[in-house]
């Protein structure tokens, strides 16, 4: 159905695309796994025509393929489930699913046909969906079948599913893995994208990974007799180790000799619903703990209780021995935890005010004159001396901070939190959308602030990160912590792997 | 690093030019304004003031010198007075002789040409203005007649023009402040005319019931105009809660004071004049009338021959700059309105910065309202009607944006003057009010596409500028 030969595409500083060759057949479900930045989703927003290759051929139903728009790819027959969810919740399930154009005759709606359709497209994935209930009535796992529904009313040859599940309860996974069987057997390919290796294990046929930016492992499921929907066992080990490979690309800063000190953050009993279950650890001074884990395992809830940003169901977190009373990031940040927050632009940064405004916006009270007034020569005193030392490359303090690369815009939020003489500083993804360069720097910079006796908590997708930069690693999956590493440095990334997918629950002789 | 590394000198001011601006669209706007008003007003003038009443008796000196008798003649009206006076002054120990003075109409002059041509004196000559030397008795009295040259000057650029423009639109632009807090949160305050009449129909009430009417102190003037703007600024801390506490939008938080307060305006008015009328009479929604006539001090004085509304305006607008540039509020709300999450994640105390905003916004509403009572002596129940929209209109045709974190009090004055000077343009110009609807209907439409547009042009400039820059090295 679909052929990819030698797909590739570059960003300014990255290859995201080597040279990917893949072969979808009809009725067949192609898995497609890799670690986040593998370009997983690089190749879905150039198969879906959101984004042109720069080589390489498509071939799609036997004829070349060069989509200049998602909408041509859609009128193609090429149909995209992403993990946020299209459909309007105010409309009836009916309405959702004939949204789009070309359902009407001359802009009046068919409503018998639609009721009658409607009912068919549910059947097909035997879903007890009333067609007239209000979308926003409906539970998420619902939702998320419609919409597959939605995308079956185009008759797709072709559907693409990306991370579908991230939202979704275990029940609801499983019926939707179904469906996708479902939609195979009726003679649609359909790519499957996902972090958890038993919903892949459940639905794939084939299974392709990817890492940096190269396919580098293709395991094909179907019993050589062609026994229909019967298909060989997923070897989940191999699959992990291809997944992180053995080359351990990045280069870290040394760890500093430095002595870890006293337990500074304590964190007893953290939940948040089901996202974060009964989450107890400690931070030492000193020491910068990593905390592994999938997308969606929890770890940005943890970080986002302890700064005051979330609420929390139940737990204490305490400072030095003193209980916090964690109501809202102010009260967070004056007893002197801090966080780098992983949507830098969406939450980090106020896009439109300058730098140095962003730097001092937690800071103006230690710039303040009399009555409020901001001492302005004090503000641009402290913050040149922090752009100087991190280096954070401006054309102006008063530049805007939308205008800054990455790399900078982080070093803005890092310099707001030194200057306020951070205690604990809780980085969630400190490198997302950062060049290799900078990286670097930031790597150097949360090595240099541990070592300064403050506490790092550091979340990181990319297992590298984790384990190069952290003195002890926590490992979480589905809420819980499921294991400890206490050296990282020496610790073998694919075993990390499997506790963060659930499959071992805790790795070598350092059991927590 | 450099930051003009492949980019013609010549290529960098026009830049910079346009950058300016582009920057400073609304001042550019505003200048145009005054050129075009300016230019459409170009008339003949003959002011009726001390300069010209002084330059009247150079003319009667050089032509007439003394022993030489002079009649003055003018309209029995202040401005007439002025000048009359000063035509005397300059006459002071010259020798010339004040035969006499006429402050009326052409039959007074009659009759003081006949009572002087009664007294034996000769009479040489008269001194007028403009309007009074076409007058028939001054024409066919036999003596020379004097009065100014006149001269071209646009009747818009002339001082009282100005002032009253000004004057007139100060309420407006007072407001227009506070909205602008309100508008860079990304909220909308429909209130404010509404907020104006409660404050001023508060203050009137409070004056004439409470701090002894006629014989009121000034204190307790201060006290009932105090009261008056109290009662907006917790007008605008409610909408506030609303907005804070229930998260209702703030259009439709405002919606609902805004007609709780102009109801409430109404009653107090009504109960007034029924307690003043007695008995069961049936109240009217009029003005309530204030006797203390230092009540009307604030809106119809002057300081310095500025009217104490602009005095008002000006100070408020310094002190509303201040706020919003050098003080930790001011960063705080433009945090807010830029990105509420980033905000709250840096420690911003988000809530209290949107309380202190609408309340603030009730509090400029609330000394508008006294103003405007000050100026019509009572407060009126309908004051302010429409406010809302002239208020927003002012602000975004100053810039800043709806969306909220962009915007700056500056900005408002000008806008608050662009809307000012446009309305006065066609006012003296002669176009019917039906058309100035137009006229404004479109500016503003104007304003929001530039307000759309500035997004697309700015990027158009970041990716000129990026294409001149290499990109930087890390």
């Amino acid at each position: 159905m679909l052929e990819l030969h030698r797909i590739s595409k570059s960003y300014p500083g990255v290859d995201a695309l080597r040279g990917v060759s893949l072969v979808v057949g009809a009725g067949e479900v192609l898995g497609l796994v890799g670690e986040n930045g593998a370009g997983k989703s690089t190749l879905i927003r150039i198969v879906s025509g959101a984004e042109r290759p720069d080589g390489g051929r498509i071939e799609f139903g036997g004829e070349t393929a060069a989509f200049a728009s998602p909408a041509e790819a859609r009128e193609r027959g090429i149909a995209v489930i992403h993990q946020e969810l299209s459909l309007v919740p105010q409309l009836s399930v009916r309405e959702n699913l004939f949204l789009g154009a070309g359902w009407s005759r001359r802009g009046i709606v068919r409503r018998r046909w639609e009721e009658r359709e409607a009912r068919r497209l549910l059947g097909l994935l035997e879903l007890d969906i009333d067609p007239d209930a209000r979308c926003s009535e409906l539970s998420l796992g619902a939702r998320q079948a419609v919409e597959i529904a939605k995308a079956l009313a185009l008759e797709p040859r072709l559907l693409i599913l990306d991370e579908p599940t991230a939202a979704l309860s275990p029940r609801e996974a499983r019926a939707l893995l179904r469906q996708v069987r479902g939609v195979a057997r009726r003679g649609a390919a359909a790519i499957y994208i996902s972090h958890r290796l038993e919903e892949i294990e459940a639905v794939a046929d084939r299974v392709a990974v990817l890492r940096d930016g190269e396919l580098v492992r293709s395991i094909d499921r179907h019993e050589p007799a062609g026994g229909g929907d019967r298909r060989l066992p997923l070897d989940r080990d191999a699959l992990i180790e291809a997944m992180v490979g053995r080359s351990l690309s990045m280069e870290f800063p040394p760890r500093l000799p430095q002595a870890i000190g006293e337990p500074r953050l304590e964190v007893l009993g953290l939940s948040a619903g089901s996202r974060v279950r009964d989450v107890s650890f400690d931070i030492r001074r000193g020491e910068v703990l990593g905390l592994a884990g999938l997308v969606g395992a929890g770890r940005t809830e943890v970080a986002r209780m302890i700064s005051g940003a979330m609420a929390s169901d139940g737990g204490e977190v305490r400072l030095d021995g003193r209980r916090l009373d964690l109501r809202s990031p102010r009260q967070a940040i004056r007893s002197g935890i801090c966080l780098l927050p992983e949507d830098r632009r969406g939450q980090g940064l106020v896009l439109s005010r300058s730098a140095r405004d962003n730097f001092a916006l937690p800071n103006l009270d230690r710039f303040r004159r009399w009555r409020g007034l901001v001492d302005r020569r004090r503000e641009g005193r402290a913050f040149s001396r922090w752009r100087e030392q991190l280096d954070i490359r401006l054309s102006s303090p008063g530049q805007r901070a939308a205008t800054l690369s990455g790399g900078n815009q982080q070093k803005v939020v890092i310099a707001r939190w030194l200057e306020r003489g951070a205690r604990v500083v809780l980085c969630d993804e400190p490198t997302r959308g950062i060049d290799v360069g900078a990286r670097y720097e930031i790597y150097e910079w949360i090595r240099r602030i541990a070592s300064e006796g403050k506490s790092v908590l550091l979340i990181s997708s990319e297992l590298e990160e984790v384990l190069g930069l952290s003195d002890r690693v926590l490992v979480m999956h589905e809420g819980r912590i499921r294991g400890e590493i206490a050296d990282p440095a020496s610790a073998d990334p694919a075993g990390v792997l499997r506790i963060a997918a659930g499959i071992d629950r805790s790795e070598g002789p350092s059991v927590a | 690093m450099p930051e003009d590394v492949g980019e013609s000198a010549a290529g960098r001011w026009r830049r910079k030019l346009l950058d300016l601006l582009s920057r400073n669209l609304s001042v550019v706007v505003l200048a145009l304004l005054c050129l075009i008003s300016s230019v459409a007003t170009w008339r003949e003038q003959n002011p009726i003031t001390s300069r010209s009443g002084a330059a009247v008796a150079r003319q009667v000196l050089e032509a007439c010198p003394a022993p030489c008798s002079v009649l003055v003649v003018a309209r029995d009206t202040e401005a007439d007075r002025v000048f009359a006076r000063a035509i005397e002054e300059g006459l002071d120990d010259s020798g010339v002789r004040i035969a006499g003075r006429v402050f009326g109409q052409p039959r007074d002059v009659r009759l003081e040409l006949e009572r002087l041509a009664g007294l034996d004196g000769s009479l040489d000559a008269i001194a007028t203005h403009r309007i009074a030397s076409d007058w028939g008795p001054v024409r066919s009295a036999g003596a020379r007649v004097f009065s100014p040259r006149s001269y071209y000057w646009p009747t818009f650029l002339t001082p009282r023009n100005l002032l009253n423009v000004v004057n007139q639109n100060a309420d407006i632009a007072i407001i227009a402040l506070g909205m602008t807090l309100v508008i860079l949160t990304a909220g909308i305050d429909l209130s404010v005319g509404s907020l104006l009449a409660l404050a001023g129909v508060i203050a009137a009430v409070a004056a004439q019931e409470w701090f002894g009417g006629a014989a009121a102190s000034p204190a307790g003037l201060l006290a009932a105009m105090l009261l008056g703007v109290a009662a907006a600024a917790l007008g605008g801390l409610l909408s506030g809660t609303m907005v804070t506490a229930f998260r209702v939008p703030p259009f439709v938080a405002t919606l609902g004071l805004m007609m709780l307060a102009r109801g409430l305006a109404l009653i107090l008015a009504v109960g007034h004049q029924r307690r003043l009328v007695g008995g069961g009479a049936e109240g009217t929604p009029e003005a309530v009338r204030v006797d203390a006539t230092a009540f009307a001090w604030l809106g119809n004085g002057a300081v310095l021959g500025v009217p104490n509304p602009i005095v008002l305006m000006l100070v408020l607008f310094i002190a509303a700059h201040v706020l919003m540039t050098r003080t930790m509020f001011g960063r705080y709300v433009y945090a807010v309105g830029g990105n509420v999450e980033a905000a709250r994640l840096s420690g911003v105390p988000v809530t209290a910065v949107l309380l202190a905003v609408y309340c603030l916004c009730g509090a400029f509403t609330g000394l508008a309202g006294i103003v405007d009572a000050s100026r019509f002596e009572g407060g009126r129940p309908n004051a302010g009607e429409l406010y809302e929209l002239q208020v927003i209109a002012a602000v975004v045709v100053g810039g800043a944006s709806l969306a909220g974190g962009r915007g700056r009090i500056a900005g408002t004055l000008i806008g608050a003057m662009i809307i000012a000077v446009i309305q006065n343009g066609l006012n003296i110009a002669g176009v019917a009010s039906y058309e100035q609807k137009v006229v404004f209907g479109a500016l503003i439409l104007g304003a929001v596409l530039l307000d759309r547009l500035q997004p697309k042009i700015a990027s158009r400039r970041a990716r000129m500028t990026r294409g001149s820059t290499p990109t930087p090295v890390q």
